[in-house]
């Protein structure tokens, strides 16, 4: 039989599984998720996949993702806050063409929320699942880089070298100067590395009402939050955890206790400081609010006086 | 009874393994009792065992056969046999000693070595080094060497040191290894009247002494070693 | 902190009465295949004394130290330890959690490399610190006090505390190991050669100040050494080995000065004069 020429994309061309994975993959890593969610804290090692791209950029977020996400599912994705940038923008489209599922920028309207090194700044609600991209799960990997002594260190819960490197910060700088990944104990047990998220958003993950997965595809790693855990960040009695606190409100938005970015607007020194939760500004923005950038004089003068 | 200390039927012999073997008897059946306010003196000529019977005495060599039995806590308890807690104990307590050389370790000064038995028994430091310090005055130690090290003293110096530190405690049982050798007469008297003060406090005293004023002043009893000798011709 | 006084008082209250020993050692063998590390060493060690491990090179000694620490099981025999409850408990019977704070607070092992018993690139604080926090405590003005206060014990200047290890010299690294270990007052400690490796001054230093712990602390220790000087010097007892076994034990200034076993009289009579 003479085969045609050209070919029409047709049934019998192979297709991308749901969601890219094949299900005993999808199987094995809910598997390993479950088992995180019981033993909250935990990483829980697993057979992390070749993706599509390569090893630091989200692989392990994806997995999780494509384990969890369903046909109704809604979803969002964010790196450093923003759903525009070139990753976010790939991933999303990524799920969409072989999910098939509604994406969104919005965070109330989401059902899975992906992310690379922020959380959200609207508080996440029950049902909502905030999916994090962890490069180097393990806290205690630049004290003690021997696997074999950290897994140790948390099966018998000996965290004094945790104490060790915040010591060793005031010691150097006079206060704690872990800025970013700053590390947690969870449900008073295991310590972990919330993934390089600003310290400002620590808080964000006590007694949260959504569930909280992270991914660490390199690694090999998978742990997770439960919905309504204790979150408490490590330090000291006499240099108590405190969050960054910023001078002044989104240029944007007027946004105030909302992290910020600095952008840099000509090559004499002009900055501003925005959102970096891009979602969160501009539904503040399409709520009526402006910051000083957009010439809300009312908010200037107001800034000045105070 | 006042015996402090009885030898029965002591006996040692050097066994000189890098020398093929040689057995080098030492003394047999040395047998004597030291009693309570009496300094008993080792007699007979050099090589004869007498610092080797002190030394049996204060365990620091080990002996072959007999008893040495001294009365520690109230109870006669036989060195010979006893295990290096026990002897660790009896020197703590009970058996002082005056070596002929002083192993002079680095940076801890005279005071503190002198101090050294008194601190070993819960004495405060201040009151143990009180106590050095009236008798390096006694002996004519110059002030200026109490707070250095004895390594670079004179031998003299050094025995003086020694000497302190022997006496320095409430032993009853002083053993005294030739604690005249390197010194002045002005300080052998010193060291006498030493004697005769422990002598009065009831001490047990037992020396070895070349010179013969000295052993004069302070013998009650001369022993003598050479009728322990075993069987050997002289060296 | 008792008073050296207080301490001597209670250390001679407690060896005249309670001769529970701190650490009992029963036929501790160690084999690998046909060899023999160590064979059916049995000596028991009590609060306050010093013991010697000497023996030249393979003669098991730090075999027999790494059985009796918990860093090596023995083939067989038994190790058992006086806990600060007065419970005695076998050593490798023992929970690891258990076994890994003891190791944390009632012992201490200084290793003949300070390099092998610190963290070399956090500051000379955090690691005196170190033992502290993992037992918990958490107010940084006070860990750093304590720091600086074992620091200055072991003689070193406290303006050193914020620096690390590697900027220190061989001995002054030995010293902080010792502080380290020291922080939590351990009832026991293990030395392994604490003064391989350092020029002659500086040794006779650390083993001043060795005594002078000791001393003040009422420290049990066990020290191995092939030095005979260190034993003399650190030690009230002595046992001696070859091919893994004991040759003598007994009073370490009887064992050195009236030596009864034909291989201790060759050590002995092999030590230089000066």
């Amino acid at each position: 039989m003479n085969a045609p020429l050209t070919q029409e994309p047709t049934e019998t061309l192979a297709r991308y599984n749901f969601a890219y994975l094949d299900e005993q993959t999808k199987r094995m890593i809910r598997r390993a998720i479950l088992k995180g969610i019981a033993i909250p804290g935990y990483q829980v090692p697993f057979a992390s996949r070749e993706m599509p791209m390569p090893y630091g950029w989200g692989t392990g977020g994806v997995q999780v993702t494509a384990s969890i996400i369903g046909p109704d599912d809604v979803l969002k994705v964010i790196d450093q806050g923003a759903d525009d940038t070139t990753n976010a923008v790939s991933i999303r489209a990524f799920f969409a063409k072989t999910a098939s599922v509604e994406t969104t920028t919005v965070t109330t309207d989401a059902s899975i929320i992906q992310t690379r090194h922020r959380i959200p700044e609207t508080p996440l609600q029950e049902g909502q699942i905030l999916v994090y991209q962890v490069p180097i799960p393990e806290p205690l990997r630049f004290l003690e880089p021997r696997e074999t002594e950290t897994r140790k260190m948390h099966a018998l819960e000996e965290y004094g070298l945790m104490h060790v490197k915040l010591y060793e910060d005031i010691a150097r700088n006079g206060h704690i100067a872990t800025t970013y990944a700053y590390p947690v104990k969870v449900e008073g047990r295991y310590v972990m590395d919330p993934s390089p998220t600003p310290k400002f958003d620590n808080p964000k993950m006590h007694r949260s009402a959504a569930l909280q997965l992270f991914g660490a595809g390199r690694e090999k790693r998978i742990y997770a939050i439960p919905p309504h855990t204790d979150v408490v960040s490590l330090d000291f009695e006499d240099h108590p955890f405190e969050i960054q606190h910023f001078e002044q409100p989104c240029a944007l938005c007027g946004a105030e206790q909302v992290y910020l970015d600095e952008v840099v607007l000509d090559d004499r020194g002009g900055r501003m400081f925005v959102c970096s939760d891009t979602d969160h500004c501009e539904t503040r923005r399409a709520g009526g609010h402006r910051g000083t950038m957009l010439g809300d004089p009312f908010l200037a003068e107001e800034k000045e006086v105070s | 009874m006042n015996s402090l200390l009885i030898a029965s039927e002591v006996h040692k012999t050097f066994i000189m393994h890098m020398r093929g073997g040689v057995e080098l008897p030492v003394v047999a059946n040395v047998s004597f009792a030291l009693k309570a306010g009496e300094c008993s003196v080792l007699g007979g000529p050099s090589g004869v065992g007498k610092s080797s019977i002190l030394k049996m005495l204060y365990g620091n060599y080990g002996c072959d056969g007999g008893q040495l039995l001294v009365l520690h806590h109230g109870k006669h308890v036989d060195i010979a046999a006893a295990g290096p807690r026990k002897v660790l104990e009896i020197r703590r307590d009970t058996i002082g000693y005056v070596s002929q050389f002083l192993r002079a370790v680095p940076r801890v000064s005279a005071l503190d070595v002198a101090a050294e038995p008194l601190l070993a028994r819960g004495v405060a430091r201040e009151e143990a080094h009180e106590r050095a310090r009236v008798l390096f005055t006694r002996l004519n130690l110059p002030e200026r060497l109490w707070s250095l090290p004895p390594a670079t003293f004179s031998g003299g110096e050094q025995q003086r040191v020694n000497i302190a530190r022997g006496f320095i405690t409430d032993h009853p049982v002083l053993l005294l290894d030739e604690p005249t050798a390197s010194l002045d007469a002005a300080n052998r008297q010193v060291v006498i009247d030493l004697i005769a003060g422990k002598k009065a406090q009831g001490v047990a005293l037992l020396g070895i002494f070349h010179d013969h004023d000295v052993r004069h002043a302070v013998a009650d009893q001369i022993i003598d070693v050479s009728a322990f000798a075993a069987g050997r011709s002289a060296a | 902190m008792q008073s050296a006084q207080e301490q001597d008082s209670a250390r001679m209250q407690t060896s005249g009465v309670a001769e529970h020993p701190l650490l009992a050692v029963e036929g501790i063998t160690r084999v690998y295949g046909e060899r023999i590390g160590c064979a059916d060493v049995s000596f028991e060690l009590f609060a306050g004394e010093v013991l010697a491990i000497v023996g030249e090179s393979g003669s098991g000694k730090t075999t027999l130290l790494n059985c009796i620490s918990s860093r090596l099981s023995p083939t067989c025999g038994r190790v058992s330890y006086r806990m600060r409850d007065g419970q005695t408990a076998d050593i490798y019977k023992m929970a690891e959690a258990e076994r890994r704070h003891l190791m944390r607070t009632d012992w201490g092992f200084v290793h003949q490399n300070p390099i092998d018993g610190l963290r070399m690139t956090v500051s000379a604080g955090a690691n005196v610190g170190e033992r502290l926090m993992a037992i918990g405590d958490r107010h940084y003005g006070n860990i750093r006090n304590s720091a600086i206060e074992w620091l200055e014990r072991v003689e070193i200047a406290a303006d050193r505390v914020d620096d690390q290890p590697r900027a220190f010299s061989g001995g002054m690294r030995q010293r902080l190991q010792i502080a380290r270990n020291l922080v939590t007052e351990p009832r026991l400690v293990f030395m392994d050669e604490p003064t391989g490796g350092l020029d002659v001054s500086v040794q006779a230093r650390l083993l001043d100040l060795l005594r002078g712990l000791v001393s003040d602390l009422g420290l049990a220790v066990v020290v191995v050494t092939h030095d005979l000087a260190v034993a003399r010097l650190l030690s009230d007892r002595m046992i001696v080995m070859k091919d893994g076994r004991v040759i003598e034990a007994g009073l370490t200034d009887r064992v050195l000065d009236d030596p009864r076993a034909p291989y201790t009289q060759l050590l002995v009579s092999s030590i230089l004069q000066v």
